[in-house]
């Protein structure tokens, strides 16, 4: 027994635990509370749920709504978008599914208090484009909390989860989790009939464009630490399209959201001479992806292309026309509240740099890539289909499950099914949490076991490099640098910098190939041989231990898919330099990736992709 | 834009400390006061301004980017629904918006046991909760065919 064998265990039963309660984590402890009226509903949050996830800070726009009661959409027109803007790869069949339920959703939010803008003339939601609907969402994420606090049997604020359990008896079905309080330093076994994940994708696995103080700016939240992957995996779930990182267009610096000002300022942009310059580059890029090009709206990835491409021609910076719009003050009003209600610090560099969007044209930039699931990209779990019609090779089980038992998904988890947002994302929750309650009422009284061994051990694990830190911080007079330790921070900077140079970062234009890959996963492998040697002076430094923990197993994973996949699928998110096309004839499927706890192998394969046939 | 805390107003009660979704915000063990211990994973969300009851935290944007001399503050009032924004530029131009926040009391949302207990039969279709009412269309919940799901490429 180490030094910490000494803390408190505290054992939390429950019927369906929730992993992470931001928006799919809320929805899921929302709905399984509606059907499941007798069971323990558990959600488990790293943070508080007043606050936390990627809508901590606000919205202001919810960016997937059908708007079916009006005939503006129906779901199939929203699979043909997604489809579309990820280059021909999603599961339709979650996509559909999503956009079947994500209007009643919203009109629960507006129940509930959320502002939507209305069109004063029809009186309709305000639409920023086909799909997206304008708010004021500044508590959108207090008034989606409120709703799941009256749901849950308990919510667990500032407990970081670390693994999964499984079943004693079937080494393929969940059991619970475990984790640790942030705050007491009580180790937590959760056990539960089934689990739903819906915490967050990554920001911070390749290095940021700002540095020091700004690494924080990134366009993802820096407490999105890639859990939504790292604890599927580490029980042997199939991941998908892990490969399909993104890359944004945003505002210089603070990374701004350009939606609404693409769609509702009619705002535009050009090059550092005044120019219009897509269509420069639309021969190249046919040349790498064919008639993909053609389609509309152009894909996100493609547009990116060519704005890199005009960058790298020397005619940068490029920028908003944001003048002419300006002039308006609605849309003036519109284009500052749009960053107020969700990218504060873009309003902060603008008033820094005298930036006044109505005298001057804004620069934009890419940013560095993430790994996530709701956006315009869809890395994630593999998860079984709607029961009602996906296709056989889609579907296993109960919605929204994953390869593993009793073990389901939703929102940044769930792979395949792009452009949910938040929205979506809450819709996943629920339909995952409706299947976890007919899978544990369907299960009666065969659950799980939880190995005390198995715990214990994780217990030892959890809590070791704060012990290591004990021990080797005696061992130097004082600072940062030890013989026998490196901190979170340390690790987190050599992840960032592995990924950045070899997997596709900004500094290689998003560059990689092969012989970088492979290296790329050699220095990989040594930084997870030193994981052991990352130690934590607090309890605030654990959770940086384990986030980073979190944040290399999902870059293994990155690095894997995109070893595998011989294509350039998506121009514009990242490109490999020896397969510099899209090539559908070998490639027009999904990747598939398991991983062996036990060999510490990856394995590969294919998976074919099935499309609404009109 | 990392946040700090002004001496003179913070009184130590942690509500910042609470809500900070990257635990960053803790109590200063010598002054027993709030103070950001991690300013490079702050991600300016503002939880914690809007969060502090004595008006002790403010901004100062990242110094790799953001030059000195601006300010946005933040009033944010839950019993009124609203929330006030001031932009001062670093030439001294200003800025003023506000918003609404929520159309409803806190507290009033009705959480999912308030309503009927659904059928047995209801938990084995594919319509959600307040389904298929709450989507204000006719014909019911949507579907596929599984017929209309095929191996290609489009």
């Amino acid at each position: 027994m180490g030094w910490f064998g000494g803390r408190k265990t505290i054992h939390v039963e429950s019927d369906i635990l929730v992993v992470g309660g931001g928006m799919a984590g809320c929805g899921a402890t929302y709905e399984s509370r509606y059907w499941g009226r007798d069971l323990k509903i558990v959600c488990v949050e790293k943070a508080n749920i007043e606050r936390s996830g990627a809508v901590a800070q606000g919205l202001y726009a919810i960016n997937c709504y059908m708007g079916m009661q009006w005939d503006e959409n129906q779901p199939e027109d929203h699979v043909r978008y997604a489809r579309n803007d990820l280059m021909g790869l999603v599961r339709e069949d979650l996509g559909y599914d999503i956009a079947r339920h994500v209007d009643s959703t919203v009109h629960k939010f507006e129940e509930w208090g959320l502002p939507i803008m209305k069109d004063p003339e029809t009186g309709r939601y305000l639409r920023e484009g086909s799909w997206q609907i304008m708010i004021h969402g500044e508590s959108y994420k207090p008034i989606v909390a409120e709703a799941a606090r009256k749901a849950a049997t308990k919510i667990y604020n500032r407990i970081m989860i670390t693994h999964l359990l499984t079943d004693k008896n079937n080494p393929n079905r969940t059991a619970g989790a475990v984790g640790f309080s942030v705050r007491t330093g009580d180790f937590y076994v959760f056990r539960a009939k089934a689990v739903i994940i819906g915490a967050g994708g990554a920001s911070h696995i390749f290095k940021p464009r700002s540095v020091g103080e700004g690494m924080g700016r990134t366009w993802y939240a820096p407490w999105s630490s890639g859990s939504a992957y790292a604890l599927p995996i580490q029980v042997g779930a199939k991941m998908t399209q892990m490969e399909n990182r993104i890359v944004l267009t945003r505002f210089k610096d603070g990374y701004g959201p350009v939606g609404a000002y693409f769609l509702h300022l009619k705002t535009y942009t050009e090059n550092a001479y005044g120019n219009e310059y897509e269509s420069t580059w639309y021969d190249d890029t046919k040349e790498l992806v064919g008639d993909y090009i053609d389609r509309h709206p152009v894909p996100t990835c493609l547009r990116n292309h060519a704005f890199l491409k005009e960058v790298a021609a020397g005619r940068g910076p490029i920028r908003m026309v944001t003048t002419e719009a300006f002039q308006d003050p609605h849309l003036e009003t519109v284009g500052w509240e749009n960053f107020l209600g969700m990218t504060i610090g873009q309003a902060v560099v603008w008033a820094s740099q005298n930036i006044d969007p109505k005298e001057t044209n804004p620069e934009l930039t890419t940013s560095e890539p993430y790994v996530m699931g709701s956006h315009a990209t869809c890395s994630g779990a593999w998860a079984s289909g709607p029961e009602d019609y996906a296709p056989s090779e889609y579907q296993w089980g109960y919605n929204r499950m994953m390869t593993v038992e009793g073990l389901f998904g939703a929102g940044d988890t769930i792979g395949g099914s792009a452009h949910k947002f938040s929205s979506g994302s809450y819709t996943e929750g629920r339909i995952a949490a409706k299947a976890a309650v007919r899978y544990v009422m369907d299960m009666g009284d065969n659950s799980p076991e939880v190995s005390e061994a198995e715990f214990e051990n994780l217990k030892q694990v959890v809590f070791q490099p704060m012990e290591l830190y004990e021990v080797g911080r005696n061992e130097i007079v004082g600072g940062t640098v030890s013989p026998s330790y490196i901190l979170p921070i340390h690790g987190l900077q050599r992840l960032e910098k592995i990924m950045d140079e070899y997997v596709g970062g900004t500094s290689t234009n998003y560059m990689t190939n092969e012989p970088l890959l492979l290296r790329g996963l050699e220095l990989l492998a040594m930084l997870k041989e030193d994981m052991p040697k990352v130690a934590a002076e607090d309890l605030h430094q654990l959770q940086r231990t384990w986030e980073l923990n979190h944040r290399l197993v999902t870059s293994e994973s990155v690095t894997h898919h995109t070893l595998f996949r011989q294509e350039t699928r998506w121009p514009g998110y990242y490109y490999r330099g020896d397969h510099m096309k899209l090539d559908d004839d070998d490639w027009h499927c999904f990747t598939l990736s398991q991983y062996d706890r036990e060999s510490d192998e990856w394995k590969m394969e294919k998976a074919p992709v099935y499309h609404i046939v009109d | 834009m990392p946040t700090f805390v002004y001496m003179s107003r913070c009184d130590g009660c942690g509500q910042c400390v609470d809500i900070c979704p990257s635990d960053i915000m803790h109590i200063d063990k010598t002054y027993r006061r709030a103070i950001n211990i991690e300013p490079n994973m702050c991600w300016e969300c503002y939880s914690c301004v809007k969060a502090c009851p004595q008006d002790a935290i403010d901004v100062r944007g990242y110094a790799d980017f953001a030059p000195l001399g601006h300010s946005v503050r933040v009033l944010r009032e839950p019993e009124k629904g609203t929330i006030s924004w001031k932009v001062k530029f670093r030439d001294g131009r200003e800025k003023n918006f506000e918003s609404p926040i929520r159309t409803t009391p806190w507290g009033t949302i009705k959480g999912p046991a308030e309503y009927s207990v659904p059928g047995a039969e209801d938990l084995n279709s594919q319509e959600l909760a307040h389904e298929p009412d709450a989507l204000n269309i006719e014909g019911g919940l949507p579907a596929l065919r599984p017929d209309q799901l095929k191996v290609g490429v489009i």
